[in-house]
């Protein structure tokens, strides 16, 4: 592969390693300091497409939709200044949900840096608590490797977001450019043998397992070792909001999301387990409710590939750093097949007095709306959301059975997330995907209408318009006294209106008839499409466990009014 | 709560100090000391640091830096086996009252006066923290002007290199 070195530009360097690794879409948004590195994509366009969003935020959204949908390194080009910080929300929603990204900056040239020159930002100061790694390149020489370096970085151990900031003059001038081959992952490596002979043990001596599955599991690609190792063992499964659709909803074992608002027999298995498995997990407290009552009766082995995780929110019995795939290998090898009957009918009367609390009625509530999109979608449909109600609605509801199908901000929480990141995950999977929003949410991004009637991209954007910050409201409701300060909406957009006029069909539902069928047809045309439908207001994420609660406090029913 | 010293053996990069500094201050560990200088290879640099804290929270520091690509390799120092050292600057008031008690506090902390004059004198001074502590404490009352600490420096005792660490 490494050919004749070559006197090239900066940004032909650039473009070139980018090539090198593959990469073959790129989302971003031109401007002066980046002028150049366009001029040479435009040269190369067969072979990058450049996807030009509305706004650099939809633009990194968009590259963080397109890598969590293929578990493929997500680009994204942005200028200097106000283009380099319009990506900052998009960045730090990925690397708190350990999405692989390369971000590139322009910025001013060498001589004008550090002198508040026009549109010069500090690019890399800002990305440093929010980035895996950064670069700012200040010599050309170095430009390939650096690439090079942060895309194996950005797909290596646990994934992240890396930023590179490139000087203008750096992109213009010559330097020597010799082709490599696309780097690879660092290798990777089970955990330590002595701590996967005591995790062994932990488990057999366990009568009530409970695994609870990361957002690692899907990153990790270990979603059938999760499986296997709760079929040898007799476990059962929960997982976070990040590890959803790294096991099959309609596994009998999975118990569903776990959490503030998770399914309550996760919920209670957690706190009747004497045994945790938690693999690629953060013990996040969104995860866990109350650290100090978590899990009481339960021993905790915890199996990450960042080492700096284990002991990190909680401290536990056995943790091993390593490949989750790779470690729960060893584990199935070793550990003896078990049958834990009692804790598999105690579990299943969880389950049962969880069907018993959802009250079903043939009104439009979040539940008919999702179990409308679930018959209406297939296995291969990326799952977007937005943040707020909808999105744990989804969370709660939605059926997935292959991973990397929901795609949502879970540790940021980034409202305005969903559209650019629908659109992204389409591009990548080549699958239809669907976004369930928010009022709220979807104007903070809807700009984003634009690059998907430009691009026809073929996504389904489903509003669950309450007219409210609906999430916020419920806080409100419940520890406020009812003081709705600023959450309510009712603003005079017509979501209908609008879709058209970006371009887009749109469409209105007021009844669950109408929404199958409009949904249905959705679902088969070939472009983007909107539906607004308008739920209560005062409809609740429940259960929920109220902050600072342990896994027993759970809120299951409606309060009294 | 006990006092832990680590060697940070760092690539020399841009921007690798306010990197270091920055995880320390986001995850709210609080440091002590922190140094940083020249090694014996111009690619490389080392940071000492020191700090107060339980296993708990030496471990999270160690693995945090550990995750860090610039982080070549992390070394603990433990008293033991172990040599550690701080240089000093402290300018005390001169005068004539106190100057030979000044002097005999100098001498027997084998410090050095490195700048005199009839109002000031700066006394340098070097060795372990608490030696430095006990001599600083010793000056106040002659009145300090002003004082300036390095932080701790510190190499593992023996024929071992972090380098060979991982
Ligand atoms: C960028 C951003 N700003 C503010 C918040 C705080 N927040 C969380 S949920 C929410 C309400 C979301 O409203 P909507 O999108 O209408 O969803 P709903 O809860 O009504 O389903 C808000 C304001 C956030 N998560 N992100
Ligand atoms: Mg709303």
């Amino acid at each position: 592969m490494c050919g004749e070195v070559m006197k090239l530009s900066g940004s032909e360097i650039l473009i070139r390693t980018l090539i090198e690794q593959n990469v073959d879409v790129v989302f971003g948004y031109p401007g002066g300091q980046v002028i150049n590195i366009y001029d040479t994509l435009y040269q190369h366009q067969d072979e990058i497409k450049h996807i030009l969003t509305a706004h650099e935020q939809g633009a990194a959204h968009a590259a963080d939709g397109y890598a969590r949908s293929t578990g493929k390194v997500g680009v994204v080009i942005a200028t200097s200044g106000p283009g380099a910080t319009n990506l900052v929300t998009g960045i730090a929603t990925a690397y708190l949900d350990s999405v692989p990204l390369v971000a590139i900056t322009g910025n001013v040239s060498l001589p004008l840096i550090g002198r508040d020159s026009f549109q010069e930002v500090d690019i890399t100061g800002i990305t440093m608590p929010v980035t895996k790694h950064n670069y700012f390149v200040n010599k050309g020489e170095v430009l390939a490797d650096t690439v090079r370096e942060a895309f194996k970085l950005a797909m290596s151990g646990r994934p992240g977001p890396v930023l590179i900031d490139i000087p203008k003059d750096i992109q213009t001038s010559l330097y020597d450019y010799e082709p490599q081959p696309a780097v690879t992952a660092d290798e990777k490596t089970a955990g330590d043998g002595d701590d996967i002979s005591a995790a062994v043990e932990l488990i057999n001596n366990a009568k009530k397992p409970y695994i609870y599955c990361g957002g690692g599991v899907i990153s990790g690609d270990a979603s059938e070792e999760a499986v296997e190792l709760a079929e040898k063992i007799d476990a059962v499964l929960g997982c976070s909001f990040m590890g959803l659709s790294a096991v099959s909803t309609d596994n009998p074992r999975f118990l569903g999301m776990q959490g503030m608002h998770g399914h309550y027999a996760s919920s209670m298995a957690q706190h009747n387990a004497d045994l945790i498995i938690a693999i690629g997990a953060r013990f996040s407290d969104r995860a866990t409710g109350n650290k100090a009552k978590y899990a009481p009766k339960a021993k905790i082995i915890h199996i990450d590939i960042d080492n700096a995780e284990i002991d990190k929110n909680i401290s536990v019995d056995c943790g091993i750093c390593g490949d989750v795939k790779l470690t729960l290998q060893k584990i199935i090898d070793s550990v003896d097949a078990k049958n834990n009957p009692e804790w598999i009918e105690k579990v299943s009367a969880f389950s049962a007095q969880e069907k018993e609390q959802l009250k079903l009625t043939s009104d439009m509530t979040p539940y008919n709306l999702i179990d409308v999109i679930n018959k209406t979608v297939d296995a291969d449909t990326v799952i977007a959301t937005d943040v707020g109600q909808h999105q744990m609605w989804a969370a709660q509801y939605c059926k997935f059975s292959k991973p990397r199908k929901f795609v949502s901000s879970g540790g940021l929480g980034t409202m305005g997330f969903g559209l650019g990141a629908a659109i992204g995950a389409q591009i990548g999977s080549g699958k239809k995907s669907v976004l369930i929003t928010g009022d709220g949410s979807f104007g903070m991004c809807l700009n984003e209408l634009a690059t998907a009637a430009s691009y026809n991209v073929p996504v389904v954007i489903v509003i669950f318009n309450n007219g409210v910050l609906g999430m916020v409201r419920q806080w409100q409701t419940l520890f406020f006294d009812k003081h709705y300060s600023n959450t309510v909406l009712d603003r005079k957009t017509d979501f209908v209106k609008l879709a058209e006029a970006f371009g887009i069909k749109g469409y209105r539902c007021t009844e669950m008839a109408e929404f199958e069928k409009t949904m249905k047809s959705a679902f088969e045309d070939n472009g983007p499409v909107l539906i607004e439908c308008f739920i209560d207001k005062d409809e609740m994420v429940l259960p929920m466990l109220p902050p600072g609660g342990s896994m027993d406090d759970i809120i299951v029913e409606r309060l009294g009014d | 709560m006990d006092r832990h010293i680590l060697s940070v053996f760092v690539r020399n990069q841009y921007g690798v100090l306010a990197r270091i500094s920055s995880m320390f201050r986001r995850r709210g560990f609080n440091i002590d000391t922190l140094t940083v200088g020249a090694t014996e290879d111009p690619d490389y640099s080392r940071m000492t640091v020191t700090f107060e804290g339980d296993d708990a929270v030496k471990n999270q520091i160690i693995r945090q830096l550990g995750k860090m690509p610039d982080v070549v390799s992390i070394s603990e120092l433990h008293r033991g086996d172990s040599v550690s050292r701080e240089l000093v600057l402290i300018k005390v008031r001169n005068d004539k009252d106190t100057r030979q008690d000044i002097m005999s506090v100098i001498d027997i902390f084998r410090a050095k006066v490195v700048d005199y004059g009839t109002e000031a004198m700066t006394i340098e001074i070097t060795g372990e923290s608490s030696k430095i502590d006990a001599f600083v404490d010793l000056v106040k009352e002659f009145g300090i002007i002003e004082i300036c600490r390095t932080g701790i420096v510190a190499l593992e005792r023996g024929s071992g290199s972090i380098r060979n660490k991982q």
